[in-house]
């Protein structure tokens, strides 16, 4: 049975140590509620209590404990929704139910069994508080196989359990709760602040005695740097855990489900490395599981149903996790069923979560966040595995405490993705810290990919303008760029200084880069992400603060939202056409084009493959027809287009040389003449389009000859000039 | 026997206010700050706290009172709001008051404006009105435009 034996290990101890605080905890609420002082909340953490027992012994097979803990969660599920109420008897019977948990866990931990105890006489109990069911026996306490307090302090197992003669359980080292304890995070958020602050006092007193002689006093400030600095790694230690930790039981649990539901799901982890503060840890365990569990069970299809639909039986669940712009991002994605938005507003209208009229306003986005409001399922059926709702909104509540984020996309037919975007609250990062505008900023090592520094002629010539955006060539490659001072609206640099040198700080935000430009790079430091208030949130350059090395704050820039803001990186429309014209260069390396120049001096290229012939013709030759100019040739009136007139407008007037440079293209039998100013050359290369144009005639800009230069859209300057062009084409 | 109440007081361009000693974490002098760039015009910056970053409210400018000289450097009051601490950037600090409940009213009618939302109450000293400040509110974005 066992996948792996140490993982099957670590699972169990992972379940006993959260299970015995839990269910502490669930007797003290059992009390609260006996008291009738608990609050509607009361019964949700019980519940929710009970459900992770249950789910997580589920899962490692643990199937005798799994199924008193049903018992009881469909007990207490009544009395969440107010089916049942709270009677003396009812709580005894809860708590003596608790106990039988405790006994059993308490069995798992010293002999790795579930123990052979009966529960039936529990069971029964338990169930007959449920409505319909056979009245109860009026003793309230007083039988039942555990009057006796068996939670007694272990070693004391053959004791605990009365029925027991459980295994005999050999001594087999300390208990999980000799050596592991668990500590308050904001214990260990306190120990943070303060080697923080230990840090600083370090970084002044070294900073001092580097200056004096005496030697006692230096070595003591060494000492004390090196201390502060072994503390500071442990300290943090303590709080970073990869998520692999969490993701280790994932393969087991999808195994386990896949098998219970015959379908046939392979599981892909990505990103296990991916270092998390343990706060974040912990809050997403339970969420993320649920959603994973919710992946296999609703999303994912049955091998039947996968075929009908023409996907491969495999089902594929992808869980992957990487940092980006400041953030931990989360992904978890099914090629299932995906969302059925109609069913999805069908059943908010009949939980009447929202109204008629709501539901036809809604866009399928707004529509998919439904699923996140409380008593949603679209789910018809409670299985054993999910839909008791405690559902999506469950999930959504814990991780936007951490102040984090859930978003659903989905294509009915073919899928579900969930992002999770989690800040770096309290995570500690590499960053690199540079100045503008008199300020210091720190910005993510992760989203850094080179520095550059221009110097001399180099930085004045070096920043060339596309249409007032200004791009620098690196390597050959078109650099999009921002500059910081302008982004954030701070005081520029001294002027001097800023004409003789730029730095530019090349970064890659959601797989594009651009390059900030800053008025001076620092250094690289290790820095503490802290959350901004609730007033800054708004801003979304800023993915935190960071208290530096001498204890000033300075600002934390979130990539992202700052190439977003600089608008360096647009829309996902721009961002496939992009990858449209990656995978046309994949599919044909080198092109031949045709570069020229248009009547106002902005370089341009087409493909030679678009190009009929070139000519040239005096301008005396051009005749008008209407409003168009044309030309004989060959027999045939040649329109022809000034190509200048459809590009936005540069500086210069476009005046068309004598004689008229004219491309002419060709479709169909039809031609038209693409008047341009000047002819440059003929080019063999490969087309690397590295900026997208949302300007009118161009597709995009290439680096050509070292020069940039701007792909002509000939289709549409044609459609534009001549919007019958293509139409009438095919019968000509 | 009337019940009283204690009061952390301040001064704000020669007007008098107070915020309840219990909302108060500390008063400390004037940080250096970390301006914000893009905020919001009452956001003076963020200021480290042993190790904490607290965000600095200029009080003037929340309350929509005249900017303070150049040279004056402000005092910070720390209060605890829903959202952790938040430094009130004040002009000058007063004493610490008990003022007894019965000396308590309503704002008038005629306040306007910002403080119109802001002040809780008004108490009636002898020498001077003390203003109460709402310090959930007050840590607050403003909801208008204006900066």
């Amino acid at each position: 049975m066992p996948l792996n034996d140490n993982l099957q290990q670590q699972l169990i101890r992972d379940l006993l140590v959260e299970s015995f605080d839990s269910l502490d905890r669930f007797d003290r609420e059992m009390l609260v509620l006996e008291k009738g002082q608990a609050g509607a909340e009361t019964l949700n953490v019980v519940f929710r209590i009970i459900h992770t027992i249950k789910g997580s012994s589920g899962c490692i097979g643990l199937t005798k404990i799994e199924n008193v803990a049903h018992a009881g969660e469909s007990l207490l599920s009544l009395l969440r929704d107010g089916k049942l109420t709270v009677t003396p008897p009812l709580i005894s019977a809860l708590l003596e139910y608790s106990d039988a948990l405790k006994a059993m866990l308490r069995c798992l931990e010293q002999t790795g069994q579930q123990g052979s105890a009966d529960y039936s006489a529990l069971l029964q109990k338990i169930n007959a508080f449920q409505p319909g069911a056979a009245p109860q026996p009026k003793a309230a306490t007083g039988f039942g196989l555990f009057e006796e307090e068996p939670a007694a302090p272990p070693p004391a197992p053959a004791a605990s359990a009365p029925s027991a003669k459980i295994e005999a359980a050999p001594k087999a080292g300390p208990s999980v709760s000799d050596t592991a304890i668990r500590v308050e995070l904001t214990h260990l958020d306190k120990l943070m602040n303060l080697v923080g602050e230990l840090v600083l006092a370090r970084n002044q007193i070294v900073q001092h005695t580097a200056q004096t002689k005496e030697g006692t006093l230096l070595n003591a400030a060494q000492r004390l740097n090196i201390i502060t600095t072994e503390l500071q790694e442990s300290v943090m230690k303590t709080r970073m855990q990869p998520i692999g930790n969490v993701w280790a039981k994932f393969p087991r649990i999808v195994r386990d489900l896949a098998q219970e539901l015959d379908k046939k799901v392979q599981l892909i982890m990505e990103g296990n490395e991916t270092e998390l503060d343990r706060t974040i840890i912990e809050a997403i365990k339970d969420p993320l599981t649920h959603i994973v569990r919710n992946s296999v069970d609703h999303g994912i299809e049955t091998p039947a149903a996968r075929r009908a639909a023409g996907k491969p039986e495999q089902g594929v669940l992808i869980l992957r996790a990487f940092h980006e712009g400041g953030q931990v991002n989360i992904e978890i994605m099914d090629d299932g069923r995906g969302i059925d938005v109609a069913r999805v507003k069908e059943k908010a209208l009949q939980r009447g979560l929202i109204t008629p009229d709501q539901a036809a306003r809604l866009t399928h986005h707004e529509a998919f966040a439904l699923v996140f409001l409380p008593g949603f399922s679209t789910v018809e059926k409670v299985t054993n595995v999910s839909g008791r709702g405690v559902g999506m909104d469950v999930v959504k509540t814990n991780i936007e405490k951490i102040g984090g984020s859930v978003d659903i996309l989905s294509e009915a037919g073919q899928g579900a993705t969930l992002k999770i975007k989690i800040p770096l609250t309290l995570a500690i990062i590499p960053a690199l810290v540079v100045t503008s505008g008199g300020e210091r900023f720190a910005i993510p090592q992760v989203s850094l990919l080179e520095l550059v520094r221009l110097e001399g002629a180099q930085a004045r010539q070096g920043i060339e303008s596309l249409y007032g955006a200004p791009v620098y060539r690196l390597r050959g490659q078109l650099l999009p760029l921002a500059y910081l001072n302008r982004e954030l609206k701070l005081a520029n640099a001294p002027s001097g200084a800023a004409d003789d040198i730029t730095n530019i700080v090349v970064l890659h935000a959601d797989g594009r880069q651009f390059g900030l430009v800053v008025d001076e790079i620092n250094d690289t430091e290790e820095i503490v992400v802290k959350p901004l208030g609730k007033q800054l949130k708004g801003l979304n350059c800023f993915a935190g603060a960071t208290i530096m090395g001498d204890g000033k704050v300075a600002l934390i820039l979130d990539v992202v939202g700052l190439a977003q803001n600089a608008h360096v990186i647009s829309e996902i429309r721009d961002r496939t056409l992009l990858e449209q014209a990656k995978a046309a260069e994949k599919a044909d390396d080198r092109q031949t084009l045709l570069v020229f120049s248009a009547s106002h001096d902005a370089r341009l290229a087409i493909p030679l493959s678009m190009v009929a012939r070139l000519e040239e013709f005096p301008r005396a030759l051009i005749e008008r027809s209407g409003h168009q100019e044309v030309v004989q040739y060959r027999g045939q009136i040649l329109p022809l287009i000034d190509v200048a007139k459809y590009l936005p407008k540069s500086g210069a007037a476009p005046v068309l040389s004598d004689p008229v440079q004219v491309v002419v293209y060709s479709e169909q039998g039809r031609s038209i003449g693409l008047a341009v100013g000047k002819i440059n050359d003929i080019v063999q290369q490969t087309l690397t389009v590295q900026r997208q144009a949302a300007r009118d005639g161009v597709l995009g800009s290439a680096v050509i000859q070292d020069k940039v230069t701007d792909l002509l859209d000939v289709p549409g300057i044609i459609r534009a000039a001549d919007p019958t062009f293509y139409q009438t084409a095919p019968a000509a | 026997m009337t019940n009283t109440k204690q009061f952390c007081t301040f001064f704000l361009n020669g007007l008098f206010f107070g915020v309840e000693v219990l909302k108060v974490q500390e008063v400390i002098r004037y940080q250096e700050m970390t301006p914000v760039p893009l905020a919001p015009g009452m956001i003076r910056g963020l200021i480290n706290l042993r190790g904490q970053i607290v965000t600095a409210v200029d009080l003037r400018n929340r309350l929509e009172l005249p900017a303070r000289d150049a040279g004056q450097l402000p005092m910070n009051v720390v209060v605890r709001s829903e959202d952790g601490a938040v430094s009130l950037l004040v002009d000058e600090i007063g004493d610490v008051l008990e003022i007894a409940d019965d000396a308590y009213e309503a704002p008038p009618e005629t306040l306007r404006g910002t403080a119109r939302d802001l002040v809780e109450g008004v108490y009636q000293l002898q020498e001077r009105l003390l203003l109460i400040l709402d310090t959930e509110k007050t840590v607050q974005p403003r909801t208008d435009n204006k900066n």
